[in-house]
């Protein structure tokens, strides 16, 4: 092995270790209070907050699962009218933050809280998530399967259940998965729903106690409750095939007509109405008639500027640790390799607040000239957001041949000009793909940012979430609708993508 | 590794490093002393706005540059425990004593110049010497005067643990504040009878989240009353009424625990590395200027320092009859445990 492979690997391996400090943290935290933690989880609120957040995940999950699948069978297989703009539609809520989503509906009634409300909300925010993989399933698939079926005389629905679905499966359940893992992590639209979670009450705890034992047991439970959902999809999604075996290409599959197709338009306008038009709605109607509405050109320009260094910055930050784990999954597969790359998984599958917890105290403990920085925000993002870099980053490079490299070397060309003319070109779109799915991510995030952002440093979401925290909902609004104005991007590249 | 592969590694981890460092110049001012006008770090407990205006309003006297690290009580008191003598900070001020006692507990703060002390009764002050009162709140009962008609109120704080109170009422046990009135019961009654009612509270109360959330709600019809501090009234009052046109005060007097006025307290951090400027800040925000400007705000507050007259708009505090409580003695983390135990937390 070369000095630089070695340094190369020795990188990754950092990156990866990285990513389990979140682990690292409970575990030594659960360890420090040793037998405290009984008390500290077997007490009645745990059961309270346990029972609450498997309710609102199992029925999140459910609810997100069947309108997501609907909602992307009636676009993709029926002959509904305008599908592009349906697809963009029904993506477009991917770009309001659920905590926004959430203000939409109970600002204008208090009552609006409890589970019912929970449920409402973050369905609406996160169907996209089970909608998207299986849109593209159901558009990519073979009809012939389906056509089999039915010459083999089954009825349209039973051909659905035992054939489509089927093939669905995987999408399905990641979908499902990315849905039950917000769900865990949400915290600012239950917060504000008045629905307790283990998230939210994590938060209370923090403010309560800092860094104390009672939300590092907290946080123990539901690091417990994400490596479940972990390990539930692992189980569930056995390994079938799912690619057509013949040669050629797959025709695009036959739409089915549409009975009462009017009344299936509206059902479906309903979920964009819902999704989008309230929350807009609701923006505009506190910006006309809130007393606190105002327009403060300069805290709204420089949350603004915050917002998009930290969204650039923490793209960068997460783009360039990607990049070692990426090269080394890819070019130098092995055990190693997929130990780290499945462990900067993790980091997206816990919470922001356990992340920023963990940060908190390694911080404070072992790098206090780290502590209350900008460094330590972007690596809170960076451990976060791993996962969506990775993903791009991962595939532009399976893509890139490796010997395209060595023809450049060969025709006589420098290494850096190779890395310049060849490397770089060849993994860019995976490379800003990543990039612009993070700084989207970081735009957004809240409760990482309200823990960690240094002194004096306010973004939109934090700026929104103080003044809905007073209720000065006109003064609240500009902030959300400039969030949405800069995540409407991401939605549309999804769209593109999609 | 190829060599081109090799370049793109290096870049990366050049951009890490870089932005790593670029990141960890961002360290608050505070920590660097400067040749010409020190800065202080005031963490900052109280509302944003209040110690925002007090920051600004010093800056521009002074020239000395205040920044402003905004937090809840236990949150930055416990903050300050963890950092220790690391602590930027320089000044604490907070909306609620029991933070300030925390602490006071871990003997982080510098004794309080004699002449800042001075500014304000020692009844609003740590006895111990170590921090001031800045500013004072008064518990209240809101209520949503069609659901509650006068003769059915709650003659004391303690009432609310009855069982006729049950979902009538709401609270938001993760603020400071009613954990503040809640170390006022147990002080007051003893830990015995306090456990006991807050047993109560936690089988009636409705949960929310902030003062103002559940004057809406009481304003709203969607709970009889609620257990907030007085100002969010006022504030709302002043500002149209919106949230709160439908509802009154009942202030509980009788020296009951309800009638509680709870402190917010200001002192200098022992670590800080410009104790003479820190200093200075404490006694302008107690002094006659600071406090007339807490009392002109919109914050509605009471001001705590001698001669400067709370807003017009108040009930001046002397007229409450509130119960006298060693504010010092006040223990916040005890009731934290306390409020995880019977599940409110």
């Amino acid at each position: 092995m070369t000095w630089f492979a070695g340094t190369q690997r020795a990188a990754a391996v950092a990156v990866g270790l990285l990513a389990l400090l979140p682990l690292a943290y409970v575990a030594t935290g659960l360890i420090e209070a040793g037998g405290d933690t009984a008390s500290l989880v077997l007490r009645p609120r745990v059961g309270e907050l346990l029972t609450n957040t498997v309710v609102l995940v199992v029925l999140g999950v459910a609810a997100c699962v069947l309108i997501g699948t609907a909602a992307a069978w009636l676009v993709e297989r029926t002959d509904l009218p305008g599908r592009p703009l349906w697809t963009a539609l029904l993506i477009a809520p991917l770009a309001v933050p659920a905590f926004v989503n959430s203000f939409g509906w109970f600002s204008l009634r208090p009552s609006f809280s409890g589970l019912g409300a929970a449920l409402t909300v973050t369905t609406l925010s996160y169907y996209p998530l089970v909608y998207l993989p299986v849109a593209a399933v159901l558009r990519g698939g073979d009809p012939a399967h389906e056509e089999i079926a039915r010459s083999l005389g089954h009825t349209i629905s039973r051909t659905f259940v035992r054939v489509t679905l089927p093939q669905l499966r995987p999408a399905v359940l990641g979908g499902g998965l990315l849905v039950g893992l917000h769900l865990l992590a949400e915290f600012g639209a239950l917060q504000s729903l008045r629905y307790d979670t283990f998230t939210t009450a994590i938060y209370d705890q923090y403010q309560s106690t800092f860094d104390g034992s009672a939300a590092t047991a907290l946080a123990a439970v539901l690091v417990l409750l994400c490596l479940l959902l972990l390990g539930g999809e692992l189980a569930f999604n056995r390994q079938t095939r799912l690619s057509r075996t013949g040669s050629g290409t797959a025709r695009p599959p036959r739409r089915h007509p549409l009975p009462a197709r009017p009344l299936w338009v509206v059902a479906l306008a309903l979920l964009p109405l819902a999704a989008l038009g309230v929350p807009i709605g609701t923006l505009v109607h506190w910006l006309l008639t809130s007393t606190s509405a105002a327009f403060p050109a300069g805290p709204l320009l420089s949350a603004t500027g915050t917002t998009l260094m930290l969204a650039l910055g923490g793209a960068a930050v997460t783009t360039a640790l990607a990049l070692p784990v990426a090269w080394l999954v890819v070019r130098r597969r092995g055990r190693l390799s997929t130990v780290i790359e499945r462990s900067t998984y993790v980091g997206n599958s816990l919470p922001g607040i356990v992340v920023a917890l963990a940060l908190i105290t390694a911080g404070i403990r072992w790098l206090p000239a780290l502590y209350q920085s900008t460094a330590m925000l972007l690596t809170a993002y960076g451990l976060l957001f791993l996962p969506r870099a990775m993903v791009s980053l991962r595939a532009a490079l399976q893509q890139a041949p490796p010997e395209l490299d060595d023809v450049g070397r060969s025709l006589g060309v420098r290494p850096h000009a190779v890395l310049l003319r060849v490397g770089l070109p060849l993994i860019a779109r995976g490379l800003g793909a990543g990039f612009v799915l993070v700084f989207l991510a970081v735009v957004t995030e809240l409760t990482s940012t309200l823990l960690l952002a240094p002194i004096g440093t306010r973004t939109l979401a934090t700026q929104f979430w103080n003044a809905t925290s007073e209720i000065n909902y006109g003064a609240a609004a500009p902030y959300a609708l400039l969030m949405i104005l800069i995540s409407a991007p991401a939605a549309w590249l999804l769209v593109r993508r999609a | 590794m190829k060599p081109q592969n090799a370049r793109i590694f290096l870049t990366a981890l050049a951009a890490t490093t870089l932005l790593a460092a670029c990141g960890s110049g961002d360290e608050p001012a505070g920590t660097t002393a400067s040749a010409e006008k020190a800065s202080l770090v005031l963490y900052n407990a109280q509302h944003e706005e209040v110690g925002q205006a007090w920051a600004d309003a010093f800056a521009a006297k002074t020239g000395i540059k205040v920044e402003v690290r905004n937090g809840s009580d236990f949150e930055l008191a416990n903050q300050l425990v963890a950092e220790g003598a690391a602590s930027p900070a320089d000044v604490f001020i907070t909306e609620n004593s029991p933070a300030m006692s925390l602490v006071s507990s871990k003997d982080l703060f510098a004794p309080v110049d004699a002449a800042t002390k001075d500014q304000v009764p020692a009844e609003y002050s740590s006895s111990k010497g170590d921090w001031v009162g800045v500013a004072a709140r008064s518990t209240v009962f809101v209520y949503n005067t069609t659901l509650v008609p006068e003769a059915q109120l709650p003659k004391s704080i303690l009432d609310l643990a009855q069982p006729a109170w049950k979902g009538k009422f709401g609270i938001s046990p993760s603020g400071a504040d009613f954990q503040a009135i809640v170390s006022a019961v147990y002080a007051l009654k003893g830990d015995a009878e306090g456990a006991k009612w807050l047993e109560g509270v936690k089988a009636n109360a409705k949960v929310f989240r902030g003062n103002s959330t559940i004057m809406k709600a009481a304003n709203a019809g969607e709970v009889p009353g609620g257990v907030i501090y007085h100002y969010y009234w006022y504030g709302d009052q002043a500002d149209g009424g919106a949230n709160s046109s439908k509802t009154k005060l009942k202030y509980f007097g009788n020296q009951d625990a309800g009638a509680f006025v709870s402190v917010s307290g200001g002192g200098v951090l022992k670590s800080s590395k410009h104790t003479a400027e820190a200093q200075q800040f404490l006694a302008y925000m107690t002094g006659a200027e600071g406090q007339k400007l807490l009392s002109d705000s919109k914050a509605l507050e009471y001001s705590v320092g001698k001669g400067v007259a709370a807003n017009k708009a108040l009930t001046p505090l002397a007229e409450l009859n509130a119960p006298k409580v060693d504010n010092n003695a006040l223990n916040g983390p005890r009731i934290v445990t306390e409020m995880q135990r019977v599940g409110l937390l």
